[in-house]
């Protein structure tokens, strides 16, 4: 099996306060990832780094992506070798339309690897198939970015998008936070249909629930900025049962 | 105040009025006009800080003085402004071109007036004797007298009343001199129960520099009339433009109001708006986008002079490098005008650490059962929404030029013709695109 992403030793400070100490990942090509961990365990901070947002202070260790330095990459870079966040909390953008938005987005990918520009019909084309598949109204995206969207049109949009820019690293952050079990449903069927060998997942989550819908190949337990265990996808259901205060213990 | 200075800066323009009073249009009623209009500027001199109304402008600072009058076009200069005015690409809109302070025949569509709209120049009216077409009761300051005594030419625009136009009026503003000042005024009538879209724009032709332009347009608007305003002011990089604009609203009418500015290094467009008849309605929509050391000022003042009017200002700013953007807004509430509802609200982006941006909110309320407001917010762009877009790709200027381009056009959406919205875009993008 091939290694996609390689974290090894991540040492990541936020103003001084030291969030990861030393924390090491493989993800290999096509596998589904599910990190759970309690509130403050460094969950989002890990997706963070890899997607290269600004404000932390990376002090230690590596994060190799098919082997290159990503720490070293522009957030757009990233993107363009197809690393993909999908936000807890999308932004709303008023005044950019989501069809301008999700057109400049990929023009821009597609630019950065030297590929040609889609022309305006292909582009309908791909949009309209993906935004039919997770019950996208054409309506909805003529709207500003996210504005005015439910909780769930903006988790989907968020799937619309990885559906459109075909990453093959999908990092999930509390995909399930603010969804009803239907809004859920959705969505994850929306993930699910891009499963493939050729896309790996890291499913960051605090609850099973989400487990049920996308059942992860492998399951880490993050606790205080470390990965304290690992395991199969019968891990999830284990801690739902008897929590995270047992890990808690053993990280201190 | 220092008297020698006061003295120093009269003689030019006492030179500066004596050397064209006698090729200014107009009778000898227009003429006395004229030399009572300059006496008060030539008393008041340009404004200054001192002057509340101007604290932010200095124009004795900016300007230093009142350049001469550009001389009438000659045919080579008409030639270079007919490819500047057409390069605006207005061209649904039915089009009055003034170049360097003179109308324009050859670029003007009066053959294909519609029906219901009757032309003037400014100059054969003043001919035959309508002094009081320089004369401004609804402000008084040094610039506003400036213009009364040098304005040379500009269009007297009736609409008359019933009249629903299909394409925009267009008072096309084009200078092709250098290190020239000129000097228009124009007037637009329109009567009850019409609908106009009117049209202004002020460009330079290539080559023109450091010229300066002193506009005024004076606006009546009749009972149950809608009007939509777009003024896309794109003057030259080292012009200044100085612009007194009057609206007079009569009873349920609804003014759209929508300027953008993205020329001249020194600019100011003041406006009044007066509600004299109830159950009027005015949204105005601001934007100056400045760079280098640009220095644009918005100031607007609306009358509410009687009851149950609305008013709704927006003001947007975008601040590069050294650049300085004023807004000064000032909502009166009448004796009386109850029910009256006026919010206004500015908003600059500020792109480096080095720009300013003064915003000046004044509510003078004499009545008590009103709904009025101001807000104001400033900052950098959001790095949230910064990092989501670049997230998806884009790079740091381009996620950049996107939210800069979302910010203005969120005030552009307020232009009800398709053909203006774009060409109001367009303008904006010319600005982002300069930028790099």
């Amino acid at each position: 099996m091939t290694a996609l992403l390689e974290v090894k030793g991540l040492k990541v400070q936020v103003e001084d306060n030291e969030i990861l100490h030393g924390l090491d990942l493989t993800v290999n090509e096509g596998e589904i990832h599910a990190i759970m961990g309690p509130n403050g365990s460094g969950k989002s901070t890990l997706s963070h780094v890899i997607a290269g947002k600004p404000g932390y202070d990376v002090t230690g260790g590596e994060v190799l992506f098919r082997g290159e330095d990503l720490l070293e990459m522009e957030p757009n870079e990233r993107a363009a070798k197809g690393v993909f966040l999908a936000f807890q909390y999308p932004m709303e953008i008023p005044g950019v339309a989501t069809m301008t938005f999700l057109r400049t987005a990929l023009n821009a990918q597609r630019k950065a690897r030297g590929e040609s520009e889609f022309s305006t019909p292909e582009f309908l084309k791909k949009v309209k198939e993906a935004s039919a598949r997770l019950s996208i109204p054409q309506e909805m995206l003529k709207r500003g970015v996210n504005v005015g969207f439910s909780g769930g049109e903006k988790k989907r949009n968020e799937v619309l998008q990885m559906a459109l820019f075909e990453p093959s690293l999908c990092i999930l952050d509390e995909m399930d936070s603010g969804l009803d079990i239907d809004a859920l449903r959705i969505a994850a069927d929306g993930v699910n249909a891009l499963r493939g060998k050729n896309r790996s997942m890291i499913v960051i989550t605090h609850y099973q629930r989400l487990l049920n819908y996308i059942i992860p190949d492998v399951v880490h337990v993050m606790s205080k900025g470390r990965v304290v265990k690992s395991g199969g996808k019968d891990l999830a259901l284990e801690l739902e049962k008897s929590g995270y205060a047992q890990f808690e213990d053993k990280a201190a | 105040m220092n008297v020698a200075l006061v003295k120093s800066m009269e003689q030019p323009y006492g030179e500066l009025f004596a050397e064209v009073r006698n090729r200014l249009p107009g009778d000898r009623l227009v003429a006395s006009a004229r030399k009572a209009a300059f006496d008060d500027f030539a008393t008041r001199g340009l404004p200054h800080r001192r002057i509340e109304e101007w604290k932010y402008t200095d124009l004795r600072a900016l300007l230093h003085a009142v350049a001469p009058l550009a001389p009438p076009p000659e045919k080579e200069a008409r030639a270079l402004a007919a490819k500047a005015a057409a390069a605006l690409g207005i061209d649904h809109a039915c089009r009055l071109t003034l170049v360097d302070g003179a109308f324009a025949p050859e670029l003007s569509d009066l053959a294909t007036l519609e029906k219901g709209v009757h032309v003037q120049t400014l100059s054969e009216a003043l001919g035959e004797g309508h002094a009081d077409l320089l004369k401004t009761k609804i402000a008084s300051d040094a610039m506003i007298s400036l213009n009364g005594a040098l304005a040379t030419d500009g269009v007297i625009v009736t609409v008359d009343d019933n009249t629903s136009l299909s394409r925009p009026l267009h008072i096309a503003h084009v200078a092709t001199a250098s290190s020239a000042s000129m000097v228009t005024r124009s007037h637009v009538r329109i009567g009850d129960q019409a609908r106009v879209t009117l049209v202004e724009s002020f460009v330079g032709a290539r080559d023109a520099a450091a010229y300066q332009v002193y506009d005024q347009v004076e606006v009546s608007v009749g009972d149950d009339t809608e009007l939509q305003h777009v003024r896309l002011m794109e003057d030259a990089r080292d012009a200044s433009n100085i612009t007194t604009a009057a609206f007079r609203l009569g009873a349920r009418t609804k003014l759209n109001s929508f300027g953008l500015t993205q020329g001249a290094a020194v600019s100011r467009y003041q406006g009044f708006i007066t509600f004299a008849g109830e159950g009027s309605e005015l949204s105005t929509n601001g934007v100056n986008l400045l760079g280098s050391r640009r220095h644009g000022d918005t100031t607007l003042v609306v009358d509410h002079a009687v009851p149950n009017c609305t008013s709704r200002e927006v003001f947007r700013a975008v601040l590069d490098d050294q650049s300085h953007s004023v807004f000064q807004g000032r909502i009166i509430v009448r004796h009386g005008a109850q029910k009256t509802d006026g919010k206004m609200m500015t908003r600059a982006l500020l792109l480096s650490d080095e720009c300013e941006a003064d915003n000046k909110p004044e509510l003078e309320i004499f009545a008590d059962d009103v709904a009025c407001g101001h807000g104001a917010t400033a900052g950098a762009i959001d790095e949230e929404l910064l990092f989501y877009l670049r997230a998806r790709g884009l790079p740091e200027k381009e996620a950049q030029s996107l939210l800069i381009a979302a910010f203005v056009g969120e005030a552009i959406e307020s232009i009800a013709d398709e053909g203006l919205r774009n060409i109001a875009t367009a303008t904006a993008e010319r600005w982002l695109a300069a930028r790099g």
